[in-house]
């Protein structure tokens, strides 16, 4: 194997190197009196280049090193971080960290994990792509150039762009637990962006995106297909306008729709039940939409943007079904929502360097159903969402209501688009209505929907 | 994780700055600075009345930019080495291939004013004297009202070091805090499926040391009533409705709006772009003309004040709407060159790792000469709007949504039932042309408002005095 060893002239992030720090941090830590440690090391580069009207406008490349670290001292935490990894540095770091744990108070459920729940066999999830570190300066402003030429050409009302941008992220990260564990991993991520501008009347322009993802190189579309899908959804956009308030079937894209179900991931997390903050408490095993609802996290997939071996914690990556034929089958939990709630973890602990582990999402999937998209907009009359905004939602109580731009769909056909009016439904309410799941998925980011159907919304418009 | 009084920015001299910049312009560039940047913070989070854990942690890095026409080379570095800053230097080096190298660089101190200096630093205060201000937010919370069944109450602080460099000459050093409290408070009412439950939040931020505790509003007792106070009054919240309305904004947080509304439109770099709506408008009628829009970075100690951007330009007072004419835009050094103008102390960024980008500071629309209560009984049927979750804008059309988290149902000019959350969605332009009466009480939001573009976060201030819109689009459940 010839596998290059740097990057643009820049040492490739090492997972043994980042796994061999965080066991010495563990080592610091327990020198330093602590009664347990979790270490997490993380070592990325990133390559962001973008081309806005045929000229190169940014060229941003960076390594970065940066270390987590949660002591336990007689029940008492503390969270810290930093990015000196001189030994030195480190053993002060470790004493320092310790003391810190004294202003907080005795809580059990803070405690590490207990051995025999951590990961014994991490498996290969295939997060790992060769061909996307020969990827660099040159090649990616080459798309960039070919992506927004192909955006500007499709269609002479595509007047201006705000650009085309690739981008490209290689990361190492280590996890070592005093608990009993400690692995590593590595991965690359590719992203390719290309955003036309169209005029409008009376000096509304109007702004479109299309983007493809991947872990692998080979998985990055055409950038020339990019740019005329981008102008293709851009130009559709013009002569947009509000539609009358009232109630009406709504069809979410996959993009819209995608917010949704984070937002649902959300109100299922074992942390907002015991801080009795989401309106899923006490629902689980009753229906919470429609039988047509299949929604799981999956950290197993291979070649998945949200994969991942083990979790935040240490513990072994598994899939959760958190909603089947609608009805409610689990909260996702890490150990320490498990411990106020008394359960078990689910695994899903997610932990960035910044802070302690919290409940989090991996892969989050909305199953595809076996209605073919085009289907969904076969409505005599409807709303087609592409685009949601703003933050209109209340976990606790379920009320939902966001900014919404789209098409309206009259006799089956796309109408006119519309913007500037809102959508608004109880969130319980907007599941249990779900009359219609398409076969569509949407594979490019780590939660995952196809398009679907609400028999029935409040639209606040004109 | 040394305290603040001795950084390692001491380190840095002119010699070594004057290196690193003719690194950065060895391959052509026209312009290049350097940003170096220590920042040191902790928080502090309580839970079930006990402190679950505390936080703290040190960044330290440097950013280099290298600028060719409007072209930008960016890199960072964590190490400062001198290999690893040379090597990021020539990193973002590679925006340019050919041209002259540099000459000579005269770099002076530029002198800046001290808008927020700090009597109590409060990093360098121990840590029992936060938790102790956590334990107060905490017990009000709880005796406020029986139905109150859970509290959070946290403390963030943040001391950040920064110092500009740039290869025209400038050099400057800052030392920015920022402290930031919040309390959040559950509500319960009733059992099984009728049970009901709220969640109140309050929270104020601002450039300060430990004194902040001792300002009007901000002290934790009044946090912790007040997330309480907002957590009850929403249990028996009714739907709100749909449809366009004539709506009252409340002085201080509605504010968010102006952000929102015309304040992205109006950052340069969209205008150079003409990407924004409010593009090749400067002169030209935007708002009613009761509407006089202020960006001004100089006000004492407030979140989104700056002594100097992240470019090296002292932060200042700008009109960007002056009775109603677009007046000008909030400039960064790369879009001022383009409109042949100044930079106007608004070129900031997340951190080191960031390049930076026109951005507002303290955002807020001038007081008119409206008697507050009297712009409420004007309103037949409306809604109140007071407090706000946040917003989004989409700068190309203009159209912008924000939450609303505490608003009233008006009618005939009095404030009747609480509303359920709801969005408030328009167009900038249209509705600032449709604010037909504007307060005399203005105020400054000493909110935690965080605003952000382009995947960065900075700090804000927003602020309005009581304003009505004839007419605004309320996105609630409920047709008239």
């Amino acid at each position: 194997m010839s596998a290059p060893k740097s990057l643009g002239g820049r040492r490739l992030p090492d997972p043994k190197e980042c796994q061999r720090l965080a066991e010495q941090m563990l080592s610091f830590a327990k020198k330093a009196g602590a009664d347990g440690a979790e270490v997490l090391v993380r070592d990325g580069t990133e390559l962001e280049v973008k081309v806005r009207l045929g000229e190169t406008e940014l060229i941003k490349e960076a390594g970065s090193r940066a270390l987590g670290l949660r002591v336990l001292k007689d029940s008492r935490s503390a969270v810290t971080y930093t990015s000196d990894f001189s030994p030195a540095a480190l053993e002060q770091f470790a004493r320092e960290s310790v003391e810190l744990a004294s202003l907080s108070e005795p809580d059990p459920a803070g405690a590490l994990p207990s051995p025999e729940d951590m990961a014994r066999e991490l498996p290969d999830l295939d997060l790992w792509d060769e061909a996307v570190l020969s990827l660099d300066v040159a090649e990616g402003l080459r798309r960039a150039r070919v992506g927004e030429a192909a955006a500007l050409k499709q269609d002479k009302r595509v007047t201006n762009s705000d650009g085309a941008v690739f981008g490209r992220t290689v990361g190492a990260s280590a996890f070592a637990t005093s608990a009993g564990f400690s692995g590593s991993a590595r991965g690359t991520h590719v992203s390719f962006a290309v955003e036309p501008i169209c005029d409008d009347a009376e000096g509304k322009k109007r702004n479109g995106v299309y983007w493809s993802a991947s872990r692998f190189a080979s998985g990055l579309r055409d950038p020339a297909e990019i740019g005329l899908e981008a102008a293709r959804r851009t130009v559709a956009k013009l002569g947009a306008r509000k539609i009358p308030t009232g109630a009406a079937p709504v069809v979410f894209s996959p993009d819209a729709g995608r917010g949704l179900v984070g937002q649902l991931a959300g109100v299922l997390s074992g942390g907002a039940l015991w801080r009795r903050s989401t309106y899923l408490a006490g629902r689980e095993g009753t229906p919470v939409a429609s039988p047509l609802v299949e929604l799981l996290d999956d950290p197993l997939i291979r070649r998945g943007p949200g994969s991942r071996a083990y979790d935040g914690e240490g513990l072994a990556s598994r899939t959760n079904v958190l909603i089947s034929e609608g009805v409610l089958r689990t909260f996702l939990c890490d150990v320490y929502a498990a411990r106020k709630l008394g359960r078990r973890s689910t695994g899903s602990a997610t932990r960035a360097v910044g802070g302690g582990p919290h409940v989090g999402i991996s892969n989050l999937i909305l199953r595809p159903g076996r209605t073919p998209a085009a289907e969904l907009e076969r409505l005599d009359r409807g709303l087609y969402v592409t685009d949601l905004m703003g933050f209109g939602f209340n976990a606790a109580t379920g009320d939902y209501s966001q900014g919404a731009g789209g098409f309206w769909i009259e006799r089956g056909e796309r109408a006119f688009p519309v913007t500037e009016i809102t959508v608004s439904l109880a969130f319980d309410d907007l599941w249990k209505r779900v009359d219609a799941v398409g076969d569509d998925p949407d594979t490019r980011s780590s939660v995952q929907c196809p398009s679907f159907r609400v028999s029935e919304m409040m639209i606040a418009g004109s | 994780m040394s305290e603040a009084a001795r950084s390692p920015l001491d380190a840095i001299d002119v010699a070594l700055a004057e290196r690193m910049l003719a690194a950065a312009l060895g391959s052509g560039g026209e312009y290049a600075d350097l940003y170096f940047e220590h920042r040191s913070g902790a928080d502090y989070v309580m839970e079930e009345g006990r402190i679950r854990t505390v936080g703290r942690g040190v960044t330290l890095g440097l950013g280099v930019r290298v600028l060719r026409g409007d072209a930008t080379g960016y890199a960072y570095t964590e190490e400062l080495s001198e290999d690893r800053m040379l090597e990021a230097a020539r990193t973002a080096a590679q925006i340019a291939s050919s041209g002259a190298a540099p000459g000579p660089i005269d770099i002076r101190p530029v002198r800046l004013a001290d808008r927020y200096p700090v009597s109590e630093p409060s990093l360098a205060r121990p840590g029992v004297d936060k938790v102790a201000l956590l334990r107060r937010a905490d017990a009000a919370a709880r005796a406020a009202d029986p139905r109150i069944v859970r509290v959070e109450a946290s403390l963030a602080e943040e001391h950040r070091d920064v110092l500009v460099v740039t290869s025209d000459g400038h050099m400057a050093r800052d030392s920015q805090p920022m402290i930031r409290f919040g309390v959040s408070a559950v509500a319960e009412e009733g059992e099984g499926a009728s049970r009901q439950r709220q969640v109140g939040r309050s929270g104020g931020a601002g450039r300060f040391g430990m004194e902040f505790f001792a300002r009007v509003g901000q002290s934790p007792e009044e946090h912790g009533r007040e997330a309480a106070r907002l957590a009850i009054g929403m249990l028996h919240a009714v739907e709100a409705p749909a449809g366009p309305m004539e709506v009252v904004l409340g002085a201080g947080e509605s504010g968010i709006l102006l952000h929102e509304a015309v304040g992205h439109g109006l950052e340069a770099d969209f205008n150079r772009k003409r990407t924004s709506n409010y593009a090749d408008r400067v002169g030209q009628g935007v708002a009613s003309p009761l509407c006089t829009v202020i960006d001004d970075g100089t006000v004492d100690n407030a979140r989104g004040t700056i002594n100097v951007d992240d470019e090296g330009n002292p932060g200042q007072r700008n009109v960007l709407i002056e009775n109603g004419v677009l007046v000008g835009y909030m400039q960064d050094r790369l879009s001022s060159k383009h409109f042949a103008t100044k930079p106007s102390g608004n070129g900031r960024r997340q951190s080191f790792r960031h390049e930076p980008l026109p951005r507002m500071t303290n955002t807020f629309l001038a007081p008119g000469q409206d008697d507050p209560e009297e712009i409420i009984k004007s309103v037949k049927r409306g809604v109140y709007a007071k407090r706000f979750a946040g917003g989004q804008v989409n700068i190309s059309n203009g159209d912008f949504v924000f939450a609303l988290t505490e608003s009233y149902l008006i009618e005939d000019g009095k404030l009747t039932a609480p509303l359920k959350g709801t969005n408030l969605i328009g167009n900038g332009p249209d509705v600032l042309r449709k604010v037909t009466m504007l307060g005399s009480d203005f105020e400054l939001s000493q909110g935690t408002w965080t605003c952000g573009k382009d995947g960065q976060s900075v700090p804000v201030g927003i602020g309005t005095p009581t304003m009505k819109i004839a007419e605004i689009t309320v996105g609630g459940t409920k047709t008239r």
